[in-house]
């Protein structure tokens, strides 16, 4: 046990933790450099389309320290983003040291210190590591000055190194040997393994991942869960070479994963604790905090019969995503669903883009919406995170909103732009920092309705991409709130009903009436979209009807081409919801969610 | 009477003088290859021989078929009678452009044994033939037709588009009338890729007429057509009587096999579609190789040939067999108290304003999309 560690990474987005990562891997000889690409953990597509790591991966370095031992480094891969924090906290969980991810010109920015909380709040040994400083932009002297001033470390520990180049990689792994604690435990106690991820293997049922802290687990044992009693027998454990990789025990100190034929998913729950049936642990290893749901959204298969497979689908990828909140939901227009909480936007659209590429799910999500609270007259509180039960107008006394601080750190030059859009988003409170000279800090206090919409989307193209943008919860705030109901030939769209400030209502429900009418087809009658709140109408779409659909011309050559079109429109219904007597195609409710610069 | 072994013949002829600014159809300028297309033909009648023996209707399109020379449609005529058999009472037609049509032609084309003349009229004002980039005048349109009728054409078509800059559509129409003719097809103006129209569409300088004008046009050939006692049968056409319909095209919407010879023509043998290259030299060489001249071919499901029965007939006033329509009671007497079709000793026929929507009645009637309520 003596020599094993167990490490993280932790870093603010883009500080180059995946390359890094990539290095290590590379450094320990895990991969030819054949078979070598970038950001090797990031398996996922979207991970490698978007340069983003989304999930925590692992891997096992061995690796020949300079006193001449044989050790084994068991490096867990975290994501960056805001919307992620629980992903990264669930890896801590399993490790004794961080390294702390900082760009050597960048400096410290906020999700650094966000990931250095979460590594303090597990007790964990902190390695601070200046990266890229090979840059022409590197200033390692200031950033050595924000390491100490603004984390507060001793910076004369802080690691040189620059992974793109492969330069101080060498040090890092010596680092990682001499300052961080072995793991401790006791291989002889009852097994204590802690479950920080799972992923589903259709062949071969769930593979867990777990960290062992006492005991140990090999192929014949029948482990138990510990939050439900569920019972297994094990078919094999191993360890994370990039490829899973058998070994004949997990003991404690170690990570790993563990196969033994969990075909229902819902039995393994990303923080629980397994032990032995035979002999259990006396009580569970301290599990994971609840995330906490920011954005809501309902979740729809298409066609009505495809929901047996979306309750599948939901329940496998929820073991891979913890994060992910859902609940049944039903809709008048959409039929059965589930309503869903994510982390943040971000997570959002991860979820609709897995589940339609990995899981087949074709799925039609509905417009983002936050919690809101209400005191009513008769002195009650009401908690609603979904238009539908908006309370009726007449028995609200005060509607609150949630409200977040924003910072949007930007080039000066930016700073007009942004202030212009922050306060057109109701943003309030302003304050501004200059973390560096020619950059510059922005502070608003801002409902976070303003932002699940399209604020990250404008910012972006505001700033050219220059802006990275952080929330964080502040509290529900009083605000004048209205719900407007999307209505087509005067049959309500549940789906698409929205809470809104009221100043904001008029404007978003007409896009809404636009969008519809770009998206809707052409019918045999005409349809009248509105968006009303309560009775009273406060925009307005028509699309007219077919007057005449017909090709003049219908001869030999023409007839293999028509059947075709009316094969594809014959489909393309199966993918039409219908809302009374009119079919509205799936991609008009995702064109809603876009924004408008689309 | 019936020949169940009998199809239609069409031969592809893919030259024109020049390109119309409104047609997709394949043709090329190239008059030199005229001979080669000619010989080509004939090798891929040959090949087909066995599993197209004998033939109802023979359609010569195009293209612009009356470019040939008298020798050169002798030659494919004859061919045809030789190499296989056409029935006695055949349809013999062949499209021609009013401008070729001299009497000498006519009586050429009546003695090769064509006894059905397709005359590519447009519209008679010459404004209109101008804009349509013609290059023939509502004169020589008259005397084609009394050309036809010197030379013994007792059964004649006249085509002509509606929907067009300018055009008095009832004039045009009143004039088709005086000139009695067996068949008419009225063609709304379709502005397709890849057209010179097309480019003028994109590029704001032709704008086509409403959806609610387009309408009225149709309806009223419809009416005017009608009240002279002309037929509507298909969509596009019209017949002085029953026996006018034009016997050729029927074929296509009564889903009848039909052999399509030539670059780019398409054949039909009942279960199976295959279509041929669309280039003039990729065919002649396939051909003198020996190859089929194949671009592709389909071959068909029971869904499918069904569903393309349903489509077809629904453009016709012969309508769809019931027993295609796969929709139930409900949805039937819907369609038909909208006005839309009639259900009449097993057939579901489409009404005129059924026809306007022909394309959407397969839907409609699939339950894949909503009638009016």
């Amino acid at each position: 046990m003596l020599n094993i560690r167990n490490f993280s990474i932790i870093a603010h987005i883009d500080h180059g933790k995946s390359t890094l990562a990539d290095r290590l891997i590379q450094h320990a000889g895990l991969i030819s450099a054949r078979d070598f690409h970038d950001q090797l953990l990031d398996s996922m597509d979207i991970e490698q389309e978007r340069g983003i790591t989304i999930k925590s991966q692992t891997v096992a370095l061995p690796y020949t320290g300079k006193d001449g031992q044989e050790y084994v480094l068991n490096l867990i891969d975290t994501p960056g983003h805001v919307d992620f924090s629980y992903e990264v906290s669930r890896a801590l969980a399993a490790c004794e040291g961080v390294l702390l991810l900082v760009d050597a010109a960048q400096g410290v920015e906020a999700q650094t210190l966000a990931n250095l909380y979460a590594a303090m709040e597990h007790d964990l040994e902190i390695i601070p590591v200046i990266n890229k400083i090979d840059l022409p932009a590197a200033d390692i002297e200031r950033v050595k000055e924000e390491i100490e001033i603004e984390l507060g470390l001793d910076s004369n520990g802080a690691l040189l190194c620059s992974a793109k180049a492969g330069t101080g990689i060498e040090q890092v792994f010596e680092a990682v040997v001499d300052r961080l604690p072995p793991p401790q435990g006791d291989p002889s106690a009852p097994l204590a393994a802690l479950i920080f991820d799972a992923n589903y293997d259709q062949f071969r049922g769930t593979v867990v991942s777990c960290r062992v802290f006492n005991g140990t687990v090999r192929a014949g044992d029948t482990i138990r869960f510990m939050s439900n009693g569920a019972c297994y027998r094990v078919e094999e454990v191993g360890v994370f070479r990039i490829k899973l990789e058998k070994r004949s025990v997990l003991s404690a100190g170690e990570v790993g994963y563990i196969i033994a034929g969990i075909k229902t998913v819902s039995d393994t729950r990303v923080g629980d604790t397994i032990t032995l049936d035979s002999n259990p642990a006396a009580a569970p290893l301290s599990g994971f905090k609840e995330p906490k749901s920011m954005v809501f959204s309902s979740v729809y298969p298409i066609a009505a019969d495809d929901y047996p497979g979306l309750v599948e689908a939901l329940e496998k990828y929820k073991l891979n995503d913890a994060a992910l909140n859902y609940q049944k939901d039903s809709s008048a227009a959409l039929g059965q669903g589930f309503r869903c909480g994510f982390l943040g936007l971000l997570h959002l659209e991860i979820v609709q883009e897995r589940m339609e590429r990995e899981y087949d799910q074709a799925i039609i999500m509905t417009a983002p919406s936050v919690q809101y609270k209400f005191t009513l007259r008769n002195g009650t509180e009401l908690t609603i995170e979904n238009p539908q039960y908006y309370p009726d107008p007449t028995v609200i006394d005060t509607a609150f909103e949630p409200y977040v601080r924003i910072s949007i750190i930007i080039p000066e030059r930016y700073m007009g732009a942004v202030m212009k859009l922050c306060t057109e988003r109701r943003g309030s409170n302003s304050r501004f920092t200059y973390p560096s000279p020619g950059r510059i800090e922005v502070n608003f206090d801002m409902p976070l309705a303003e932002i699940i919409y399209d604020f990250y989307d404008r910012l972006k193209t505001i700033t050219q991409g220059y802006g990275s943008f952080d929330y964080e919860y502040l509290e529900h705030r009083p605000g004048d709130l209205v719900k407007v109901d999307m209505m087509v030939n005067h049959e309500k769209v549940d789906a698409l009903s929205f809470i809104s400030h009221r100043d904001n209502a008029r404007p978003r429900a007409l896009q809404y009436c636009e969008r519809l009418k770009e998206e809707i087809p052409r019918q045999m009658f005409k349809i009248i979209i509105q968006g009303a709140i309560g009775g009273s109408v406060i925009a307005r779409s028509t699309i007219n009807p077919f007057r005449k659909d017909v090709t003049a011309k219908c001869y030999g050559g023409d007839i293999t081409r028509k059947r075709k079109l009316l094969e594809k429109q014959k489909k393309g219904k199966d993918r039409m919801k219908m809302v009374g007597d009119v079919q509205i195609p799936q991609k008009a409710f995702v064109a809603i969610l876009k924004s408008e610069n689309d | 009477m019936t020949d169940p072994g009998a199809a239609g013949l069409y031969i592809h002829v893919p030259f024109c003088a020049s390109k119309c600014p409104y047609c997709d159809f394949f043709s090329i300028a190239a008059a030199g290859m005229t001979d080669a297309w000619c010989a080509a033909v004939c090798r891929e009648l040959d090949l087909y021989r066995g599993s197209f023996p004998r033939f109802k209707t023979v359609y010569f399109g195009g293209g612009t078929p009356s470019l040939l020379s008298e020798r050169q449609l002798g030659l494919l005529m004859e061919r045809v009678r030789t190499s296989v058999s056409v029935v006695g009472d055949a349809e013999c037609t062949i499209e021609v452009n009013p401008d070729d049509m001299s009497l000498e032609k006519a009586r050429v084309l009546r003695s090769l044994g064509f006894n059905r003349l397709s005359i590519g009229v447009q519209s008679f004002d010459d404004g209109v033939l101008g804009f349509l980039q013609r290059r023939h005048t509502a004169r020589q349109s008259l005397e084609a037709v009394e050309h036809a009728a010197a030379a013994g054409f007792e059964n004649v078509s006249l085509d002509l588009m509606y929907g067009l800059p300018r055009q008095d559509w009832q004039a045009d129409l009143a004039q088709a009338l005086r000139l009695q003719p067996a068949h008419l097809s009225c063609y709304q103006l379709t502005i397709k890729p890849g057209t010179v129209f097309f480019r003028m569409q994109q590029e704001n300088s032709l704008s086509p007429e409403s959806e609610d004008t387009l309408e009225q046009l149709f309806l009223f050939a419809d009416s005017f057509l009608g009240g002279a006692g002309y037929q509507h049968y298909e969509v596009s056409n019209y017949a002085r009587d029953a026996a006018c319909e034009a016997r050729h095209n029927s074929r296509y919407w009564r889903h009848l096999p039909y052999l399509g010879l030539g670059p780019a023509a398409h054949s039909f043998d009942g279960h199976k579609r295959w279509w041929n290259v669309d280039s003039v030299q990729g065919y002649c060489r396939l051909l003198e190789d020996g190859a089929f001249p194949l671009a592709d071919e389909e071959t068909l499901s029971v869904e499918q040939l069904r569903l393309e029965r349903l489509m077809l007939g629904l453009r016709t006033s012969r309508g769809a067999a019931l027993a295609d329509v796969g929709s139930d009671e409900r949805t039937l007497a819907q369609l038909e108290r909208e006005g839309l079709i009639t259900v009449r000793s097993g057939r579901v026929v489409p009404t005129i304003r059924g026809m306007l929507v022909a394309d959407r009645l397969p839907l409609l009637l699939e339950g894949h999309e909503n009638a009016p309520a």
